[in-house]
């Protein structure tokens, strides 16, 4: 580690992988509510399982992604933190307010919530993925704002790189487009108009800068490959990106109350979304090719690769699957948006926050790379986790193309509950795939505490 | 005037000119207006007779002009880059400013153009056609923009004595991209504004 302040991103990580487990236990919770839909009623109702699941995944992609920025800019810009102190206090304000709002979800009917927060004076809750109430939404944009005070003084006092500054952009980003879940028309076209402009623009927008920077300074550090190679590749990712992924946000605004001309700007533009994807996967693939060293560190090499791999086929081809407007006039809300999310969120961010970890964490610890057999364990839960997320995306389009076939193409078409019933397999064999995820983890995590031979820190 | 001899390969032979990033940007961008043109054709040969007669509304004129005003300043471009492959920077940059002068008569054709189809209450929800219109021209409105962002950059750069004969992929890179904004209008105009 060549900054001090580095080590800020230590705890950001533990609790990215506490809050991760956490995200896992819920989901398989409710996966089981799929098929038992009695299950843990009424302690944990299927609505408060798939909120606690959801919210848990943002929350910790957001300490994955602070954690790495904490990380990577004293390097890039090769200057202590401007304030580490600061750093470490709003690890503890957003970790406890994270905890009472997953309490609360856990504790208290939503409604309840709702009253208890002051929602009736500003109502903000209620809303797929914004569910948080008002003092945590706040409590999320001061976090951020803070952490990006701190962000951008360092880079304005060092050294300025692009992949310093894509990460800035992207960060950045993320705080404004989150601004977007304080306006809460009563429209519910508008509604759901600007509530994509935060959902649709994290994550097919800003979010996708931060993953291509991320990915870079990884590739640059296992690589050894010119860092001016590697921005290039940087800039026209980030460039792909915007031009696609920001008109986009059309294939969103299909059949709800929007102009028409979205459904041919969303669907040519998001068509185009897999192509930044795909320029991710060879960059990734053509960087290791070209390294002009053996780095160590085999575990951060493969979850970078895989991070490649798995978000073209997550978000490009599983996108891509259900983007084109007459396509999507069936497959709407189906379960093939949730093979997509599953596969998208996994290999896109789930995996470039683990590659960071995996580079970033036994150089905190003073190492390199772990011991052989650390990283042994950690491939392992590498491919157990991956193969396992693969086939959950698998059962899950089996389900989604049954089920898109029973209520809405056939001749004599089904109700919802009478088309779920019949899908129910395939349910049983998504949740024994996420056991076998949950199995990974446990490895994962178990290979933090493996010991054995390490080589120092360069 | 004395034609300079043009240098045809500069540039590593067997690769493209200019920066290979900006290729890839053209091709990106290429496909997207190749999607689109793709469906317009789709779209038409369901609406024919609506197609055939909003086209008839359009201001022809005006479109075979912003043609020619677009294929000069690509010669003027083609002009510039001979020039630097001669050390000419001055002369290069003059070729430059007079390519991005016709941008901007260019811009201002089509502003007349938007207005009149604004005023008359014309927009991307009147009907399909103008749907295709308004976005197709819009967006290509937009790179003409950007074409002399890239363009006005390199001209600085030229003009401060920034390339030489030997290293002047910058002006070729602006070229480049500059040549792509030329050839989709080419094919927007007549798919657009002609055929029927």
């Amino acid at each position: 580690m060549q900054y001090q302040s580095q080590k800020v991103a230590m705890p950001y990580f533990i609790a990215a992988i506490g809050l991760f487990t956490g995200q896992i236990l819920f989901g398989l919770i409710m996966g089981l509510q799929y098929v038992m839909g009695d299950f843990l009623f009424p302690a944990i109702p299927f609505n408060v399982a798939r909120m606690v699941h959801t919210n848990l995944l943002i929350v910790w992609l957001l300490f994955g992604f602070m954690g790495a920025a904490y990380y990577m800019i004293p390097e890039e810009t090769e200057s202590e933190l401007f304030s580490p102190k600061l750093a470490w206090l709003m690890f503890w304000i957003f970790l406890v307010a994270g905890a009472l709002t997953i309490v609360g979800y856990l504790l208290v009917p939503y409604a309840g919530l709702a009253k208890m927060t002051f929602n009736d004076l500003w109502p903000t809750m209620g809303r797929e993925f914004l569910e948080q109430p008002l003092p945590t939404k706040l409590g999320i944009v001061v976090v951020a704002l803070a952490f990006l005070f701190n962000i951008s003084m360092t880079i304005l006092k060092g050294r300025k790189t692009s992949i310093a500054l894509v990460l800035l952009m992207g960060l950045w980003g993320l705080a404004v487009f989150f601004l977007f879940s304080f306006y809460n028309p009563s429209n519910l076209v508008l509604d759901k108009y600007f509530w994509w402009w935060t959902v649709h623009l994290w994550v097919e927008g800003v979010w996708e800068l931060i993953l291509g920077s991320l990915l870079a300074f990884v590739l640059i550090k296992v690589t050894g490959v010119d860092r001016e190679i590697i921005e290039k590749w940087l800039y026209i990712i980030v460039a792909m990106t915007l031009i696609t992924g920001i008109i986009g946000t059309g294939h969103h605004y299909y059949w709800i109350g929007t102009p028409e001309y979205w459904q041919w700007f969303g669907s040519v533009f998001s068509a185009l979304e897999p192509i930044p994807f795909f320029m991710m996967t060879v960059f990734a693939f053509t960087m290791v090719n070209r390294r002009r060293r053996e780095h160590p560190n085999k575990a951060a090499t493969l979850w970078a690769l895989g991070t490649g791999v798995m978000s073209f086929l997550g978000a490009g081809v599983w996108g891509f699957l259900h983007t084109l407007a007459p396509v999507n006039f069936y497959t709407h809300g189906t379960q093939i948006t949730a093979a997509h999310g599953h596969m998208a969120f996994y290999g896109a961010y789930v995996m470039v926050v683990l590659t960071i970890i995996s580079y970033a964490m036994p150089v905190m610890r003073g190492r390199a790379a772990n011991s052989e057999k650390a990283q042994v364990m950690e491939m392992w839960s590498f491919w157990l986790m991956t193969v396992a997320i693969v086939f959950i995306t698998l059962f899950l389009t089996a389900a989604g193309i049954l089920q898109v076939w029973l209520q809405r193409v056939s001749d004599t078409p089904m109700g919802f509950m009478a088309a779920q019933d019949q899908v129910t397999l395939f349910y049983w064999l998504r949740e024994i795939s996420g056991v076998i995820f949950l199995i990974g983890l446990i490895t994962y995590i178990a290979s933090f505490f493996v010991g054995g031979e390490t080589k120092e820190a360069a | 005037m004395s034609t300079p001899s043009i240098v045809l390969h500069s540039h590593k032979p067997g690769s493209p000119p200019g920066d290979l990033a900006i290729w890839f940007f053209i091709f990106a961008e290429l496909l997207a207006f190749g999607i689109f043109f793709g469906s317009y054709a789709f779209s038409r040969a369901h609406h024919v007779e609506l197609f055939n007669q909003s086209q008839l509304l359009l201001n022809r004129e005006s479109g075979a002009i912003n043609a020619l005003v677009l294929i000069t300043s690509s010669y003027f471009v083609v002009r510039a880059v001979a020039a630097i492959k001669q050390g000419l920077d001055r002369e290069c940059a003059n070729w430059l400013a007079a390519a991005i002068g016709l941008g901007c008569v260019f811009v201002v054709i089509k502003l007349f153009e938007f207005h009149a189809k604004f005023s008359a209450g014309i927009s991307l929800s009147t009907n399909t056609f103008y749907m295709f219109y308004l976005s197709l021209t819009i967006f290509h409105f937009m790179h003409v923009i950007l074409g002399m962002v890239i363009l006005a950059a390199v001209m600085l750069k030229a003009r401060r004595g920034g390339y030489t004969p030997e290293e002047h992929t910058g002006v070729e890179t602006g070229a480049s991209y500059w040549h792509m904004v030329d050839l989709v209008w080419v094919v927007l105009f007549p798919l657009v504004y002609v055929i029927r």
